[in-house]
């Protein structure tokens, strides 16, 4: 790709060696444009796929066929911001006697329920893999935890998430805490099982080297069986992490304070189409940016894991 | 049989299997004898040499003798004491790679050092000299993905060696590697060999290399695996592999393995 476009380098003598390391003569001369072009490419390719959608929306208003007062098109939803921003004024909203117009700025309400809901995510993302993957190993390190839990366990994952909604409220009211809960009660399930999995899945030989060296069980779990299982068990978080924001929102719209899940409980009770399509863009692009950090997290932890990407786009 | 409590054969036998036999998934409907009726003595030092046709339970022999699997039947004794589980003693070198991906190449050589507890610095000093005898010193630091096949089985003996153990248990170490190197490291492996004293069970298809190695060459018979014949080869080394005794010696071995793989071909073909 880049003795293409340095045509110089195609008559070199150590051809050979420039074709082992072909970033090399780019990067020496272009460093920060050689780094940033793979992302701005990457950035262009979403732009134009949300523009497509977004343009066909605007098409459909330019021709009359989408009603604004049901379907509104970006560029009026976007286009009001101010005008959205300010319900999401939600902490105040509530109170008697304060008015919409007072409060934080509407950029900085947008940004506290921003903030909020997805702090909910976070901490409920964090305890249920910390949970999950605790039981997981443990279930399969101590036989009786798998005879005393794992049916349970297996029972109760394909309950929704929504039927918890109820135990979430009787439990812990209202506020973070059954937010949270529901979190990590639509998840935990699941990440047990799929750590069972992981575990199950973990190469025979990898155990057997370890056990001919002597490794104690303690041993074989912590420096073969938890390595071997964090690539999957990221992955499998990843998955998750979806599964996460549905159900804060769900869980915010019975009422905690500020949140996303709220602010679209309000716009769908005051009819208000233009704050649900702003909100909805809102959560893509939250949920788009979560997906994107786990997956810088998964290239850092994970550095041994070879990257198969790039072999099958080239195929 | 005399009770077991009691320990019949003396500490000075490096390995002694007694009618080992092996049936996988028994008990169940798939179940298949990979061995069978295995009587086996290796003295303390002794280079054996493990022939017979794919699938005749030459990995699964080893892994009897490692103590990763139970035997069906019979018993395997190491230096007066039963095999009843892995030990640091007995150390395997996998058919297929086993390095621990997440680990650097140092740090794979010095696992086991690790599981007891040595301190970094030692850890490091003898993962150095266990691959400066395989020639692999440059890639300390390097991770295993960036090792070719047969650098990594390199890595996989260093390993093993580290360890110091008493049975050195081999199965097709060399199998991945082009012939000059693997003459090199069959060189190198008697040279470890001599210095370590250990007892060596090295399982392998090429009768070249039985010859290059072997005190003693155990051919199989096809599954389920029975030994066949043990041939003694007295032969000082380093040996001359175009000298008349060597080739004579490929002539009788080749022999007695035609017969089992074509039976073993003639088994598979009428399943
Ligand atoms: N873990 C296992 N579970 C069930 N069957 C097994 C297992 N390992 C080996 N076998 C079976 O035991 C028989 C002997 O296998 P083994 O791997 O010992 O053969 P081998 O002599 O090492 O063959 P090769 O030369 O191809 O490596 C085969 O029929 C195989 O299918
Ligand atoms: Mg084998």
């Amino acid at each position: 790709m880049s003795t293409a476009s340095h045509p110089a380098d195609a008559g070199d003598t150590d051809g050979a060696a420039a074709a082992g390391t072909p970033n090399a003569p780019a990067t020496r001369r272009l460093p920060l444009a050689g780094r940033l072009a793979p992302v701005l490419s990457r950035l262009g390719t979403t732009l134009l796929s949300v523009g497509l959608f977004c343009g066909i929306w605007e098409i459909l208003w330019a021709l009359d066929i989408a009603d604004p007062k049901l379907l509104p098109p970006p560029h009026i939803f976007l286009g009001s911001f101010p005008e959205q921003a300010k319900f999401f004024n939600t902490a105040q909203r509530w109170q008697i006697g304060v008015g919409l117009n007072t409060g934080p700025s509407p950029q900085g309400a947008v940004l506290i329920t921003i903030l909020a809901s997805g702090a909910r995510v976070l901490v409920g993302l964090l305890i249920a893999a910390v949970l999950s993957i605790a039981i997981g190993v443990a279930i399969r390190y101590f036989a009786a935890v798998e005879k005393l839990t794992l049916p349970t366990i297996t029972l109760l994952s394909p309950v929704s998430p929504i039927a918890w909604l109820p135990v979430a409220i009787f439990l812990f009211g209202i506020g973070n805490a059954p937010a949270i809960f529901m979190v990590v009660i639509a998840l935990f399930f699941h990440m047990v099982l799929a750590t069972i999995a992981q575990i199950d899945g973990v190469s025979r030989n990898l155990i057997n080297v370890a056990r001919t060296m002597g490794a104690s069980k303690r041993q074989i779990y912590g420096r073969v069986i938890v390595p071997a299982i964090l690539p999957g068990m990221l992955m499998v978080l990843r998955l998750n992490l979806f599964g996460a924001w549905m159900v804060v929102l769900v869980a915010e719209s019975t009422g905690v304070g500020y949140g996303l899940g709220q602010v679209i409980m309000l716009a769908r009770n005051t009819f208000n189409p233009s704050l649900v399509f702003f909100t909805i863009a809102l959560i893509g692009l939250l949920g788009f940016l979560s997906d994107w950090v786990l997956r810088l997290l998964q290239k850092k932890l994970l550095y041994w894991v070879p990257q198969t990407a790039g072999v099958l786009r080239g195929l | 049989m005399a009770s077991r409590s009691t320990k019949p054969f003396s500490s000075r036998d490096a390995v002694v299997c007694r009618g080992v036999g092996k049936t996988w998934s028994a008990g169940t409907d798939r179940a298949h004898v990979a061995l069978r009726d295995v009587d086996l003595d290796v003295a303390p030092g002794e280079f054996i040499v493990l022939l017979g046709p794919s699938g005749c339970g030459k990995s699964t022999l080893l892994y009897l003798i490692a103590g990763l699997e139970d035997t069906s039947d019979g018993e395997i004794w190491a230096f007066g004491d039963r095999v009843a589980t892995p030990s640091p003693d007995r150390s395997l070198i996998f058919q297929e790679t086993s390095l621990f991906p997440w680990l650097t190449v140092w740090q794979n050589v010095s696992f086991g050092l690790s599981i007891r507890g040595e301190p970094a610095a030692a850890r490091k000093e003898a993962a150095r000299q266990a691959l400066q005898r395989v020639g692999l010193v440059e890639a300390m630091d390097k991770r295993p993905d960036e090792l070719s096949g047969g650098m990594r089985q390199r890595v996989a003996v260093a390993r093993a060696l580290a360890m110091r153990p008493k049975v050195l248990l081999m199965d097709e170490p060399f199998a991945a590697l082009d012939v000059q190197t693997r003459a090199k490291m069959q060189d190198f492996l008697l040279d470890v060999w001599r210095d370590s004293e250990a007892s060596v069970l090295f399982v392998t298809h090429h009768i070249d290399e039985a010859v290059a190695l072997a005190d003693r060459v155990v051919i199989f018979t096809a599954r389920p695996g029975r030994i066949k014949t043990i041939v003694p080869i007295d032969m000082p080394r380093p040996r001359d592999p175009f000298s008349a005794q060597s080739e004579a010696l490929r002539k009788e071995l080749t022999e007695l393995m035609r017969a089992e793989v074509d039976r073993a071909f003639a088994e598979q073909e009428a399943v």
